[in-house]
């Protein structure tokens, strides 16, 4: 069993848009790549040009649908680690290998004392973690740790890959131990939510619904109702009407 | 116990993630985003997206975060190869580029010195369509096209038919000030990051985004609001909501007075040789009437008060009767109702008329002013520069149907009537359109444009603006291969690639000796019935026992389907390998408030045997001593291969591939001398240039006279005249009275019919009926295909990381239409259409138009190709809808059979598939069906070796 820090100074993470996701998969390659060259290098793929092609993976998005018919949605979910405040894939560690920062919060795993057991990637709920066959040791997001604190990067830079990758701006990273952060400013406004609350475990990463729809169902656009010029006692046929609202309004 | 005791990463943490960080342009997809290539142990290590760039400001996709699996492919070509076998069996031999090279002058140069008819040279993904243009008229063929023809050419021609641009790379939603956003036919592409990066926008701004598509995925997933409308019926739809515009009247009468043709008096006098042609005076200006002086006056004065309606007596005693009248006519009948666009559409009515009341609200009451001032044409200045901020878009949901031009030019008049074209707010030109509306270019290839060893006078491509320009002999032959410009497809502005194979094989118009592509997949999911497609690549002559397309010479960098089909391989590189360059010639990545253009410059070398098609183009030219590439000694211009050709090429003086750090110093902007330091500048740069306009030349550029001006001196325009949108468009009717039998130049009898029909000067919808005979219900859905965003353009490709997140397509049905079938989820079934069927299974879904099947393109592939194992997913359960798509309709009265195109622009209308779905039995399923024989490897070694470089990857 593996403690955990009594408290952590940050509590780093993400905060995902569920409202702008498109489900591109920006984010889930360019995890892969940086990460297979990177911390966790490599990222194993199995069988890359056969029959059962796969690998080990950071993130990947789900897309499914909710609700039936027209009322129903499509949703696109980003899933990685969540680097929860109390993460039961760290305290089932029975080596240590797997430990939360007291720094930043972040949940890392350390391959030179992974024996592989896969306990944690049974403890976590949110199945994150991704066993590498072909190292036996476990694999998870880092939140780019080699990335955030990278001095050779350009400090904008200094983000996770799949944040600075998301071409819709759906994926935001920062301290959401900090109440005035822009994450959880965000979070805040757009009712942020956890995912699985009922575990326990304190997810750190939120994520923000998707806003209701805006249509027959939903209008939440009364102000837009057709607004008629006054035609007054124009008779005659739509074409009638159109012809005499044109000439008035070229006579302006 | 182990203790929370942290191990101390510190040394890992900063580790320098490149040795090197090179710029280039990305191209996975068609985008043609700004990238970082970050270089270590000289291996690609990552790839990011550049900030600085006007494409994709920094983001990445997908596709372009795994395009080091592209570099590194197993299926990478690594020599020139020779067939030895028979066509399609993949028995080839590796020969040297020498051998190569002479083998392709040979057979090149003997069609130049006889017939250079005889050359069919189209190229697919091409991004140098300007050098591949260019060498083309210079050998001298009337038959060189690239994808257009089977992409977008409908959206394109019709756009630029009426107001001198188009959607996407032509113009753009201006996404900062935009208050409503209506995307039709766009599934998960069309643009890539340019979209996203937009819809983020919208959503920051909490701007309504409606998708008009029938299947609710991708972008329509986060749609405000979602039309799973039928397809085929989206002109029906925008028709229904111009009804309704005008019905309310919400429309913009004084946009449509001074930029437009709305006023213009359309001659009416059925029977005569003019009728439906512009009434002009002695000058040829169009006549309107202006209601202050009573008179008759040019169209094109400034200050008009045109009437709009009714009917005007002209000189001749004839009558005229404006353009708008004639609008009204069309969209306030009954058959644009919104009841009745309901039937057909399956939109409800009420829906119909909330959105067109939205856009009217946007457009109306959010009417958007900046203290921007600017002078129009006529010299009058604007203190400020007003906009209507709604917004649209649209790409292949429209394009790829039969009824695409007239649908897509629907939407224009929705744009137009609302006063929202280059406006702050609406839809904006990118540089260098607006062009005239058509823009002023005449395709050429006509009978006296073609002779032995002499290039061609003029580029191929163009816009005909009567029967006079079309590409035909005086009986009404085509003249070019794919019968582009014929009365077949009189407005084809991109070509028709997809029916190369098919004509060439058939020697209709005429037999070929050379089919010479690059970059396109014709002999897999290029193609329309693939089949036939094999086969015609395969068909001997009984007579003479050599193969009906004698010749077949094909580049591409990687093992496709279509590499055995070939004779001669010229293998090309990846696009980290090569030089290339974005040019405002070709194809612009311009943004609406700068032209801009690009190039990809070599990050890593080649391993291999193999060089950039563009390198090798001009090798061939040298050697076919083509004009304008060898000197007056006869020895090559451009002995430095492509980006010699990039700096020192000019296509009219001052005037190169590239528009930036022109001139001595590299100080000019579109026009000056030559640089030799050009590309250096621009790699300083980033590998793109952009050119910011001044506020005051950002808007109303189609009536802007500064920037009209300046994009005179600058070469993006050739008249000083203003853009003034074709509402109701003459050309078209031009067409249509030669079909009536006026004039010298008149279709054939047997496409009389069909040219009068189509050939409407104002757009109207039409259900395309595809080969599905009129009265037959036996297949009742339609049938789409998609590409999702990880796989978007990729159908030349094969990528390790991609196939993991889509590895087998499925059929996706409607959850509820399905149970009616008896058809549960998993299921396997028979997609049946009028020429064959193809089994798949099934996926369910709700978010799908229930008369509507899909699925995910450029994911089937052959078994035995891209370096795949032979039992790959992508060949035992992927699958494509393109072999169940009919090439050519079914035969006339008569027995001619016209190509599935649409009749306007020759586009492929494979949008247009109907098919029935029954369930296959238990012993069925599995695997798909059909299934092709297994390609063998063409090479004695692929670059199989190389993916062992890629850390992870393991073979």
């Amino acid at each position: 069993m593996t403690a955990l820090p009594a408290t952590t100074a940050k509590k780093l993470g993400l905060v995902i848009d569920l409202d702008t996701c498109v489900g591109c998969q920006g984010c889930v390659t360019s995890c892969k790549e940086w990460n297979t060259g990177g911390y966790s290098a490599p990222l194993t793929d199995e069988d890359p040009y056969g029959a059962d092609p796969h690998g080990t993976w950071l993130n990947r998005v789900h897309g499914y649908e909710a609700g039936e018919g027209a009322a129903g949605r499509t949703v696109h979910f980003p899933r990685s680690c969540l680097h929860c405040e109390e993460p039961a894939c760290v305290t089932v560690c029975p080596t240590g290998a797997s430990y939360k920062r007291a720094e930043d919060g972040i949940v890392l795993v350390d391959p030179d004392t992974c024996i592989g057991c896969k306990l944690c990637s049974w403890a976590c709920p949110y199945g994150a973690r991704e066993y590498d066959y072909s190292h036996g040791v476990m694999k998870k997001c880092t939140l780019c740790v080699d990335r955030i604190y990278n001095v050779s990067l350009p400090e904008e830079d200094r983000i996770p890959a799949c944040v600075r990758a998301c071409p819709t701006g759906a994926r935001h990273f920062g301290d959401l131990g900090d109440s005035e952060s822009a994450v959880s400013k965000l979070v805040a406004e757009r009712g942020g939510y956890d995912l699985l609350p009922e575990f326990g475990y304190k997810p750190v990463n939120k994520y923000l619904p998707p806003r209701p729809h805006r249509d027959d169902r939903n209008d939440l656009a009364p102000a837009a109702r057709p607004k008629h010029e006054p035609i007054g006692a124009v008779p005659g046929s739509s074409a009638e009407k159109l012809f005499a609202w044109v000439d008035r309004m070229l006579s302006r | 116990m182990p203790t929370s005791t942290e191990p101390d990463i510190s040394a890992r943490l900063s580790v320098p993630p490149a040795d090197e960080i090179k710029t280039t342009t990305c191209y996975m997809c068609a985008c043609r985003c700004g990238i970082r290539v970050f270089l270590k142990d000289g291996k690609v290590r990552y790839i990011e997206g550049n900030r600085d760039h006007p494409v994709n400001k920094g983001v990445l996709c997908g596709k372009g975060s795994a395009g080091i699996m592209q570099h590194y492919s197993p299926a990478r070509l690594t020599s020139p190869l020779l067939r030895v076998g028979e066509r399609g069996a993949g028995d080839f031999k590796e020969i040297s580029w020498n051998e190569a090279l002479s083998l392709a002058t040979q057979w090149l140069g003997d069609v130049r010195k006889t017939d250079p008819r005889k050359l069919a040279f189209f190229t697919g993904r091409d991004q140098s369509q300007s050098l591949t243009g260019w060498w083309a008229m210079m050998f001298g063929t009337p038959n060189f096209a690239a994808h257009g023809g089977f992409c977008s050419v409908n959206m394109a021609a019709a756009g630029m038919y009426t107001f001198g641009g188009s959607f996407w790379e032509f113009g753009d939603t201006d996404w900062d000030r935009t208050r409503y956003f209506l995307m039709f036919g766009v599934a998960e592409d069309h643009a890539s990051n340019p979209i996203k990066i937009a819809l983020g926008k919208l959503k920051k701004r909490g701007v309504k985004f409606v998708s008009v598509n029938p299947v609710r995925t991708g972008y329509s997933a986060i749609a405000d609001e979602w039309i799973g409308i039928k397809p085929g019926t989206d002109g029906l739809f925008a028709g229904a909501l111009i009804n309704e515009l005008l019905a309310t009247q919400q429309i913009d009468v004084d946009y449509l007075v001074r930029y437009t043709n709305a006023p213009w008096l359309v001659i009416r006098a059925p029977g005569a040789a003019d009728d439906g042609l512009f009434a002009r005076d002695e000058k040829g200006n169009p006549l309107v009437f202006d209601k202050r002086s009573g008179q008759l006056t040019s169209g094109l004065a400034a200050d008009l008060a045109p009437v709009l309606s009714g009917a005007v007596t002209l000189p001749d005693r004839r009558e005229g009767v404006p353009v708008f009248q004639l609008i009204a006519e069309r969209f306030l009948a009954a058959e644009y109702s919104p009841e009745r666009a309901a039937e057909v559409t399956g939109i409800p009515a009420a829906t119909i008329r909330r959105i067109a009341a939205e856009l009217a609200h946007a457009a109306f009451k959010e009417e958007i002013a900046l203290d921007i001032p600017w002078t129009d044409w006529f010299g009058r200045r604007h203190e400020q520069t007003t906009g209507r901020p709604v917004g649209m878009h649209a790409m292949r949901g429209i394009s790829a149907h039969a009824n695409g031009f007239h649908t897509a030019r629907i939407l224009h008049f929705l744009q137009i009537l609302l006063g929202s074209i280059d406006c702050p707010g609406g839809f904006r030109y990118k540089a260098p359109y607006p062009k005239l509306a058509p823009p002023f270019l005449k395709p050429r290839g006509k009978p006296g444009d073609v002779h032995a060893g002499k290039p061609l006078p003029g580029p191929h491509l163009g816009f005909p603006t009567g029967p006079e320009d079309l590409l035909v002999d005086a009986a009404g032959t085509p003249q070019r291969i794919d019968k582009a410009f014929s009365w077949e497809a009189p407005l084809a502005a991109h070509g028709l690639m997809h029916m190369v194979i098919a004509n060439a094989a058939r020697g209709d118009p005429y037999p070929i000796d050379v089919l010479f592509m690059y970059m396109a997949n014709m002999g897999w999911n290029s193609s329309m019935n693939l089949p036939a497609t094999l086969a015609h690549l395969t068909e001997k002559d009984a007579a003479t026992g050599a193969y009906k397309i004698p010749k077949v010479i094909y580049s591409d960098a990687y093992f496709s389907e279509t590499v055995p089909y070939a004779d001669l391989i010229l293998p090309d590189t990846t696009y980290l390998e090569r030089w290339d360059c974005i040019s405002l010639l070709d194809r612009p990545i311009s943004e609406p408030d700068a032209p801009a253009d690009a190039i990809r410059q070599p990050v890593v070398r080649p391993d291999r045997d193999v060089r950039p098609f563009q390198d090798v183009l001009l090798d061939l030219g040298a050697r076919l001593k083509l004009p304008g590439m060898i000197k007056d000694d006869g020895s090559p211009k451009f002995p430095g291969g492509y980006p010699d050709y990039i700096v020192n090429h000019e296509r009219r003086p001052g005037i190169g591939p590239l528009a930036g750090h022109r001139g001595k110093n590299g100080g000019d902007f579109a026009k000056g001398d030559v640089n030799p330091r050009q590309l250096e500048q621009y790699i300083a740069d980033g590998c793109f240039h952009a050119h910011h306009l001044p506020e005051h030349m950002r808007y109303y550029r189609h009536v802007n006279r500064d920037y009209i001006e300046w994009a005179l001196e600058k070469g993006f325009r050739l008249t000083p005249t203003p853009a003034i949108f074709q509402l109701y468009s003459e050309p078209i009717q031009k067409m249509r009275l030669a079909a009536r039998g006026h004039g010298g130049l008149q279709p054939p009898e047997q496409h009389r019919a069909r040219v009068e029909t189509y050939f409407d000067p104002l757009p109207f919808w039409y259900p395309p009926a595809g080969d599905v005979v009129e009265g037959d219900d036996s297949f009742p859905l339609h049938a789409l295909t998609q590409r999702p965003m990880a796989m978007y353009h990729s159908w030349g490709s094969q990528n390790a990381w991609l196939r993991q997140i889509h590895g087998a397509n499925r059929l996706y049905m409607n959850r509820a239409r399905a149970s009616t079938l008896g058809i549960a989820d998993d299921d396997w079934v028979w997609i049946t259409s009028p020429i064959g069927r193809v089994k798949a299974q099934v996926k369910l879904m709700e978010g799908v138009n229930p008369d509507t099947v899909w699925t995910w393109n450029a994911i089937g592939k052959r078994s035995g190709a891209w370096g795949l194992a032979p039992d790959a997913p992508e060949s035992t359960r992927g699958f494509l809808l393109n072999h169940l798509i009919t090439e050519l309709l079914p035969q006339q009265p008569g027995g001619y059979r016209y190509s599935n195109s649409d009749p306007i622009t020759g586009q492929a209308a494979w949008y247009d598939l109907k098919v029935r779905i029954e369930k296959a039995a238990a012993s069925e399923a599995h695997e798909t069906s059909p299934r092709f024989a297994p390609l063998s490897t063409p090479s004695p070694r692929l670059q199989g070796e190389a993916t062992g470089a890629m850390p992870g990857a393991r073979s």
